[in-house]
């Protein structure tokens, strides 16, 4: 399959890449060394490969990499890019809101979604938003206080 | 400042909350291949040929492996914990769906997976079988030859034993139970099922091979590099210091990633074509790498007038799949706990590991022991129903409690049985009175405890490093894969040498660097290596003082490092190293009766309490209150404890509810995450988690480990609200709607049809 040449806004950059239509954003992704955004389930039901496309969140292991071309990308990577955590990562810390952390960034990158969407979500809010997400070390009452945390340090 | 019990976030979190911490998922080499793995699409057959060619002839395919090829490299390629039973690639024999029969590689995973599709394999179909039960009849046989690994004694003796599926029995004999039975006042017998299910690690099991100058490096998921190094090197006839194991933070384990699992086949490939592979599974491939047993747990117990149990007895048949992996020693190790936590006189345990036509079962969270929980605590709280006595008084009655000997003659100490129950009725406020709804929703509630025994014999190493500035390293090969333990050691090392937690460097797992560990398993590692990390920092606090005296400093005060090596070297350079090893004392059971008066070095202990509301029209379940308690000695982390608590129930809440690998003929149906449901975010029910103030007075500075115990009452705690409920019994997990629906209509006297 012939590989073709995209354009697109990497994490405020402006990059330029070669690839075959049947890679995917995940892919795409390594190869520019951001492992942050992971495949796998490969059918976008945990979340582990989030990934925000012009502010709106996608699976990255459905999401073809050549759809990126003229796209703005934004990953978990580009959330400290001042050197500090966001509110949301500093939340998820004093929470302790993960144990091995594989599907983290999802839930980080959610989450600003979520409070982007909803400033001030109910518990039931939060499990409906972060429902795509998964867990398996199951730490879903530490992230729904991480989310509360966050909510509170930005008001 | 007190290190041990501060509420520190675990080390590595600024590098798990930022997408940057290290998994082998992320490593990349120069000139690597992708492996992909062809799979036998039947569950039992004799190999007629296997034809690779149109794969071979795929552009951009570098090389096709079959089992012969290996068998060229590795004249013996069999591995295994327990038996040496599983080839690298299926050899001769298929024995289940699933199982790996080819491997192509190539530098694009996606060429790869395109030439697995072009590969065609003929097999001489054997009959199959499935069911633990019906595997104890030797119609058809899994393996010719039993071939135990020589590893460990009470394997031995099967050696080369022929004609049968059962791979380890396991008996114990306390005092005559069929005696006790025949004098009781009454007596209960019930049979309880529990399903096929697995981990389903996030992060997919992943290994990579570096073949260098006549040495091999394996990067990879696991959670025993210490196995895995002398594994391999048995494989290829090496000394051990020929393979290295590298093993970064793990992106979940659960008991899936101990042992060798993608290793075996990643080195052959790498050996075979001089180059760096890597492999990475599908979330679908994990279903065919390794479960949990399925289980059939036949319980008698003997009760006498005034309510005490006085003899039980348990048959517990352990379905281990196509290959051994460690379903043996959870066949004996578990096994001798499953008359559960009670003080019975006559005890006699039968416990049997069996292949089946199935994907191997191994460990996963418990060990077995959530399979027996969900037993004997279904079976006692009947027994209490049975007799009309409160289901937490009978328990306390019959409690096994400190200073009294568990079946096996190891006499109890530590273990916070009693507190632990105590602290779960208290919750739940157990005397009170319960409403138990009315109309098509009712109510009930329901308590379950369970213990567990430690591993053993087993050894932890660790080097504590104090530099000259007085900063600290911690080498050990214990593997964090979320459980925290990184941190753990942290703290205790800080304690002792009186540093900040967060101030020390803990070292990841690498054979070269960081000294044997048996394995991360078995809720070991704060206790064992807990207890080696301990003993290597005093030691280098030891050898730092020793320093001191030699520089002539006057003895009696902690001088700061760097003043230490300037008096004594005239500069601030060098190290202190502090070494340790931990093996606690252990005697094998008696071959004969599975006594031993020291079977573990410590006990674990979890329970769980449930509160329900059941639609009797629907068979839904919905959990009002969970809470789970459990005995953890001193936390060295209340914080990361109580995650590790919470986790686990809830991990078994889903297997209690909605996990079930589904099977057609020996194929698994429902192999992603679409079709087997595991707990989200919404499925939480509110929890309550609570750490038992204990001690374990061998265990690091008092702790003890808690990574499964979480996992053992929440089934039965469920299964006895629901009876309380609505008069139901569930004897088979998962308890879906469904089946809570057909007991309701059987009772009621109108059965649903069978499917």
């Amino acid at each position: 399959m012939s590989a073709r040449t995209i354009n697109f806004t990497l994490n405020g950059q402006a990059v330029s890449t070669t690839t075959e239509p049947h890679r995917n954003l995940v892919e795409l992704l390594q190869r520019f060394d951001l492992f942050g955004a992971r495949e796998s389930c490969g059918q976008g039901l945990c979340g582990c490969c989030t990934v925000l496309v012009d502010g709106k969140a996608v699976s990255g292991c459905l999401y073809f990499a050549v759809w990126a071309d003229g796209k703005s990308i934004s990953t978990v990577e580009h959330l400290d890019a001042d050197g500090a955590l966001s509110n949301v990562q500093q939340a998820f810390i004093a929470a302790g809101a993960f144990q091995c952390g594989f599907c983290t960034p999802g839930f980080v990158l959610m989450t600003h979604q979520l409070l982007k969407a909803n400033p001030d979500p109910s518990d039931d809010d939060i499990r409906h938003y972060l429902n795509g997400n998964l867990c398996r070390c199951a730490a879903y009452p530490e992230i729904i206080d991480a989310v509360k945390r966050a909510t509170k340090a930005a008001t | 400042m007190n290190q041990v019990g501060r509420e520190i976030p675990r080390l590595e979190v600024r590098a798990k909350v930022t997408g940057r911490a290290d998994y082998t998922h992320n490593l990349r080499l120069p000139g690597m291949l992708y492996g992909k793995v062809f799979r036998s699409t039947v569950p039992h057959g004799r190999i007629k040929s296997i034809d690779t060619q149109a794969a071979k002839e795929l552009p951009g395919v570098y090389r096709v492996v079959t089992g012969e090829d290996i068998r060229k490299l590795i004249p013996e390629p069999y591995y295994g914990p327990a038996f040496h039973d599983q080839p690298i690639l299926a050899l001769d024999k298929v024995r289940y769906v699933g199982e790996p029969v080819a491997a192509v590689l190539a530098s694009d995973p996606h060429v790869a997976e395109q030439a697995v599709q072009l590969i065609s394999a003929e097999y001489d179909e054997l009959p199959a079988v499935y069911d633990e039960i019906e595997a104890l009849e030797p119609k058809v046989l899994v393996h010719e030859v039993l071939k135990p690994a020589g590893t460990f004694a009470d394997l031995k003796h099967i050696q080369g034993r022929k004609g049968t599926n059962v791979a380890l029995d396991y008996h114990l004999r306390r005092g005559d139970a069929d005696k006790a039975m025949a004098g009781a006042d009454r007596v209960f017998e019930h049979t309880f099922k529990t399903q096929q299910c697995l981990h389903l690690p996030f992060e997919t099991f992943v290994a990579i091979a570096e073949p260098g100058d006549e040495r091999l490096t394996i990067h990879t998921s696991n959670q025993t590099p210490s196995f895995v190094r002398i594994e391999i090197a048995r494989l290829f006839g090496w000394p051990e210091n020929r393979v290295r194991v590298k093993i970064p933070y793990l992106g979940g384990g659960f008991g899936a990633k101990v042992y060798v699992k993608l290793e075996a086949l990643v080195a052959a490939l790498a050996m075979l074509v001089r180059r760096p592979v890597k492999i990475v599974l599908t979330m679908e491939e994990q279903f065919y790498m390794i479960t949990k047993h399925p289980t059939t747990f036949r319980i008698k117990s003997g009760v006498d007038k005034s309510g005490r149990v006085v003899a039980r007895s348990c048959q517990v048949y352990w379905n281990g799949g196509a290959y051994a992996d460690i379903g043996p020693r959870v066949t004996q190790k578990s096994g001798f706990t499953a008359a559960g936590p009670y003080d019975i006189d006559n005890i006699s345990i039968d416990s049997y590991a069996l292949y089946t036509n199935r994907t191997p079962a191994g460990a996963l969270r418990g060990f077995g022991v959530p399979q027996l929980v969900w037993a004997y605590e279904s079976h006692t709280d009947l027994i209490a129903r049975e007799l009309g006595v409160d289901q937490l008084e009978f328990r306390r009655k019959n409690l096994l409690r400190e200073g009294r000997p568990q079946a096996s003659g190891t006499v109890l100490q530590d273990a916070a049985i009693a507190e632990v129950l105590d602290a779960i009725a208290a919750r739940m406020a157990w005397n009170k009175p319960f409403d138990h709804g009315s109309g098509t929703l009712r109510r009930g509630r329901g308590i379950a405890i369970g213990f567990k025994a430690s591993i053993s014999p087993t050894t932890s190493v660790a080097i504590v490093n104090v530099s000259a500035d007085g900063s600290v390293y911690i080498y050990k090969s214990t593997v964090d894969m979320g459980q925290g333990s990184d941190t753990a050691f942290a703290q205790i090392v800080a304690e002792v040498l009186d540093v900040q937690a967060e101030s020390v460097r803990v070292v990841a797992p690498d054979t070269d660097v960081t000294p044997y560990d048996m394995g991360t398993l078995g809720s070991r590692s704060l206790y064992h290596m807990g207890n080696a990390v301990r003993l290597a920092a005093e030691d280098a606090r030891a050898k730092l003082r020793a320093l001191a005296t030699e520089a002539g400093l006057p003895e009696g005060t902690n001088y700061p490092p760097p003043e230490i090596f300037k008096k004594r070297f005239g500069m601030q350079a060098g190290n202190v190293i502090g070494t340790a090893s931990f093996v606690p004392s252990y005697k094998s059971p008696d071959p004969q009766t599975g006594l031993s008066d020291n079977v573990t070095p410590f006990w674990m202990v979890g329970g769980a309490g449930a509160e329900v509301e059941v639609d009797i029209e629907t068979g839904h379940v919905r959990i009002l209150r969970l809470i789970n308690a459990a005995d953890c000695g001193k936390p060295i982390n209340p914080a990361v404890a109580r995650t590790q608590l919470s986790g686990a129930a809830i991990m078994q809440l889903g297997f209690t509810l909605s996990e079930a690998m589904q099977l057609d003929g020996g194929q698994v149906t429902n192999a992603s995450l679409a079709d087997y449901k595991i707990p989200g975010i919404g499925d939480i029910p509110p929890m309550e988690n609570e750490l038992v103030a204990g001690e374990q007075h061998s265990g690091p500075f008092g702790a003890k480990g808690l990574g499964e115990s979480g996992t053992f009452g929440v089934s039965p705690a469920i299964a006895n609200a629901i009876h309380d409920a609505v008069g139901v019994r569930i004897t088979e997990l998962p308890i879906t709607a469904e089946a809570v629906l057909r007991a309701l209509r059987a009772n009621a006297g109108r059965p649903l049809e069978d499917e």
